[in-house]
């Protein structure tokens, strides 16, 4: 078996893990709403009837059945991470152990994978799309791992695992090509300096515009329908289908003020790695074209991208906009690094043409 | 904003005042109504600056800066791609022009960008000059003290400490510098008061402590950097814009360039330069090595050229990509090279009627390069041009058909086709040297009747059918081009930048709140009492801070903490509350 082989088995089998991880998660949203919805109305049935005894008994024998599944089978990862809490007593927890597991084995081949093709290619693993998709998805797992040892983030792991194992499963698929020396354009220490932050900005904006999106679908499941679009409300089939209740895994998700304020922490990290980005890319293209700023293609969207942050920075200040319309100009600001990282590269010609896909 | 002043007026006898109905009419100036209070002018002018300074426009003007940018992405642009943009227009006549007048093919040079950026940094100034006067008399001020009483706070935390009030003070001031180093950063001004318990009448007369701890002002102070550096790399923008310039040569191997604007294949500069301040500093190339692998990938390439500023030495440099030269106030740039197949030929008469290197361009990764040959100096007969694809490893397929297989020149080939007649170089009109004006001239036919190609090698001397006279290839070196670039502005631009970077990093990670804690010697503090309870301080705290400093929290519970005598707790894996 080569190196590269290596390389691209671990990748895959990353991608597998991930998969099973975003299954096993979404199960533990699930069942975590439906506990929190029989609490709900556990409690209105006793604050209305006076007679919810019954059900609140209901609701703890569920609980304390799948805490007693758990225990075995949560052990192994439990030892794995010793700072994380025990999640006893807690409903899906057989099924956020698992997806842990998965998540974190998943990640060390991962790294396996992206380490065995800087070996095998010679030099930083960015220097075309398959390498930077296989890296940045990497680098948004462990961002994601990071903050989730400083605060429960376990609602967003579905989207997370999800998105990755797209990525990593994508970049496999479509945009795999063997490995190759550097061209001379990119032979600089710049490589080095300029990606890495972009790839590390990408993954901070990737996994908190997974919360931003939690956060306008948990305000709309909150809100009234009809109260925003009073004429065509019934119109409205996003705001319909997230109060409808195959929407109720949206209970699971903390309330819009939690999302807002971690979003912002992630947004603030990711806007000064991203000015950073910028800006050394602006000093590369001086060294490399002669000018630090020249409005190509690549340059539009970074700048574009830095813009729609910096307004989600003001709008979450302003009346008027803070919340819904904040969190919706960070969607738009994944969705543009997503669109300068695929069709920018693709089907725009510009200066940085170095994803290796022809 | 006249309304609250005219309805503000309750005291007033009913005479004076208008009816209610007709108050909302005058939310705007109107003359109709002599006695209606009026903006005025200044009034007026005062609303607009307000209008302009407001977040609100300030976040739409921004968002309208991202959107317009996007065109810049998608139509090819003057600036960035001339050639592109002109066979855009004429493959779209239709919308062209259009697109064209708009300004969507030069969006960043538009009038509709320029206002909206021009309008974005006017209402950013408008915001951060007040800003900044106000947040420089704040600075002066001293902490104010904590409030008298904490009860209506949220997270208000209580304990009892063991320390007495001056040891539990002292140890808040201890801890409220902070790390050595982070400390100007991360810690917090200090006020401690002395008064009694209680407020108004109940106040019982016990002494206590308040401790007030502040922190944010470096967040402000980030904040105003970030914007001023905003406008500052604006400046610098401009200022590079009028005096930068920019200079594209293509040198073959052996030849020398000399700096000066005539020299230079494309030459442009700012409004305020003055050609006559280049230095006519000499280049020769002496060589240009590219280096490639196997498989004719580009692995580097290193042009080794010989600078010679005026009545100086010469002296030995390279350029490589990333690795520019740098030279007296500018930095020579290699940015693209080819081949340049030195032909000779003669005309009818047998002189010779031109010799010399010409540059051929690239057409793919294995350099099958085209070129243009035009020879209008015959002594007799018409003028002769010549239309040349060079091969430099050709390899021949099994239709026939040619093609390089390699970038480096280990077969060269061309391939000539030749005309004859008028090149229209009299006309005056300049011509691309790549091109070959074919209105007056005819193609030169072989004994069978179609075009004649022409296959040659280096070395090789051909003739010409009609007894046009011959071409001979002689060798084949290399040219590079070379792209020279001056803009003064470089540490302007660069420096601005860094000041952004560091005032948005602080006025977004520095915290803004404000921690008290209030100490009261617990009643009784007498032997038996004081060791009963545990405790010889009552401490009561609360923090003020935006919601999303979920830290303060946190910071609180460690002030309290300190105030007791306990170490710091470390922070552990948070669960949300849904």
């Amino acid at each position: 078996m080569t190196i590269t082989d290596l390389s691209v088995m671990t990748l895959w089998t990353a991608a597998t893990l991930y998969a099973i991880a975003m299954v096993a998660y979404s199960v533990r949203l699930a069942r975590v709403a439906d506990a929190k919805l029989t609490a709900k109305n556990a409690a209105l049935v006793t604050v209305g009837a006076g007679a919810g005894a019954a059900s609140l008994e209901t609701a703890e024998a569920e609980t304390s059945d799948a805490s007693a599944d758990v225990e075995a089978a949560v052990a192994d990862p439990a030892d794995a991470l010793p700072n994380a809490p025990l999640p006893s007593a807690k409903p899906g927890a057989k099924a956020q152990g698992i997806g842990r597991a998965t998540m974190l084995v998943g990640l060390m081949l991962h790294i396996v994978g992206v380490v065995t093709r800087t070996i095998d290619a010679g030099h930083a693993p960015w220097s075309s799309m398959y390498e930077f998709t296989i890296t940045g998805a990497m680098v948004a797992v462990m961002v994601f791992l990071i903050v989730q040892r400083r605060r429960d983030i376990t609602y967003i792991a579905p989207a997370v695992a999800g998105f990755v194992a797209f990525a990593v499963v994508s970049a496999l698929r479509v945009w795999y090509r063997d490995a190759v020396g550097l061209q001379p354009a990119l032979d600089s220490y710049w490589l080095v300096i300029h990606v890495p932050i972009a790839i590390i900005a990408s993954g901070i904006f990737g996994v908190s515009g997974a919360a931003s999106v939690l956060q306008v679908m948990r305000i709309d499941r909150d809100s009234e329908l009809k109260t925003r679009r009073r004429f065509f409300g019934w119109l409205n089939l996003p705001h319909r289908a997230v109060k409808s209740s195959a929407a109720r895994w949206l209970e699971a998700v903390p309330v819009p003020q939690v999302l807002e304020s971690l979003t912002f922490r992630l947004n603030a990290v990711g806007f000064v790695l991203w000015t950073f980005t910028v800006m050394s890319g602006a000093m590369w293209a001086e060294h490399a074209w002669g000018r630090y700023w020249g409005w190509d293609p690549k340059e539009v969207w970074s700048f574009v991208i830095w813009i729609l942050y910096a307004a989600y920075l003001h709008a979450r200040t302003t009346q008027g906009w803070a919340g819904r319309r904040a969190a919706w100009l960070a969607i738009w600001g994944l969705i543009a690094i997503v669109l300068n990282f695929t069709v920018v590269n693709l089907y725009v010609q510009g200066l940085h043409a170095y994803a290796g896909v022809k | 904003m006249t309304e609250p002043d005219a309805a503000s007026t309750p005291d007033q006898p009913a005479s004076e005042q208008l009816a209610p109905e007709r108050l909302k009419r005058f939310s705007v100036d109107n003359y109709a109504y002599p006695s209606a209070p009026r903006l005025g002018l200044r009034g007026w002018l005062r609303w607009g600056w307000r209008q302009v300074t407001s977040m609100r426009l300030a976040l739409v003007l921004l968002l309208l800066v991202g959107l317009a940018a996007i065109p810049g992405s998608l139509l090819p642009q003057w600036p960035q791609d001339s050639a592109k943009t002109q066979s855009f227009l004429d493959n779209n006549p239709g919308i062209g022009p259009w697109l064209d007048r708009a300004g969507l093919l030069d969006v960043f040079g538009s009038a509709w960008f320029t206002s909206i950026y021009v309008l974005l940094f006017l209402s950013l100034i408008g915001c951060i000059v007040p800003r900044a006067i106000v947040h420089g008399k704040a600075a002066m001020v001293p902490v104010s003290s904590a409030p008298r009483s904490l009860a209506r706070y949220d997270g208000r935390l209580e304990a009892t400490s063991p320390l007495s009030t001056d040891e539990a003070v002292a140890a808040l001031r201890t801890w409220a510098k902070g790390r050595p180093v982070w400390g100007w950063l991360t810690g917090y001004r200090v006020r401690v008061d002395e008064r009694t318990a209680g407020h108004g009448k109940n106040r019982d007369g016990r002494p206590q402590v308040a401790v007030a701890l502040e922190q944010g002002s470096l967040r402000e102070w980030g904040n105003l950097l970030f914007h001023a550096a905003l406008v500052g790399l604006l400046c610098a923008l401009a200022f590079g814009s009028a005096y930068t310039y920019r200079g594209q040569a293509v040198i073959v191997e052996g030849q020398t360039f000399t700096n000066a604007a005539v020299d230079y294949d494309s030459f442009e500069a700012g409004r305020l330069f003055d050609a006559a301040w280049l230095n006519p500093f000499t280049l020769t190339l002496d060589q240009f090595d590219p280096v490639f692998d196997l498989t004719g990938r580009p692995v580097s390439f290193t042009a080794h050229v010989t600078y010679a500023d005026p009545g100086e030495a010469a002296e030995a440099a390279t350029i490589r990509v990333n690795h520019p030269l740098e030279i007296d106030g500018g930095k020579i740039y290699l940015q693209g090279n080819g081949y340049a197949p030195v032909l000779t030929v003669t005309d009818a008469d047998g002189n010779i009627a031109f010799s010399g290197a010409t540059p051929f361009l690239p057409q793919d990764g294995n350099y099958t390069s085209t070129g243009v040959v035009k020879i209008p100096d015959v002594t007799s007969g018409p003028q002769i041009g010549l239309v040349a694809t060079l091969y430099p490893t050709a390899a021949q397929a099994a239709d026939g058909t040619v093609s390089s297989v390699n970038p480096q020149s280990i077969n060269p080939v061309m391939l000539l086709t030749a005309y004859e007649g008028d090149l229209g170089l009299d006309t005056g009109i300049p011509q691309n040297v790549y091109q070959l004006d074919e209105t007056n001239l005819t193609q030169v036919l072989g004994d069978d009747g179609n075009p004649l190609v022409i296959d040659i090698s280096p070395g090789q001397t051909v003739t010409l059918p009609d007894g046009l006279g011959t071409v001979t290839w002689d060798s084949l070196p290399r040219f590079v081009a070379l792209d020279l670039r001056a803009d003064p502005s470089l540490p302007w631009v660069l420096g601005t930048a860094l000041a952004m970077l560091f005032g948005v990093a602080v006025s977004l990670f520095a915290p803004r709140r404000r921690l008290w804690l209030v100490l009261t010697q617990a009643e009784g503090d007498t032997a038996q009492d004081g060791d009963a309870q545990g405790g010889r301080t009552l401490v009561e705290a609360a923090a003020l801070a935006p919601p999303h400093d979920e830290a303060a929290a946190r910071a609180l519970a460690s002030a309290l903490a300190v105030s007791a005598g306990l170490p710091v707790p470390r922070p552990t894996a948070r669960q949300e509350e849904s």
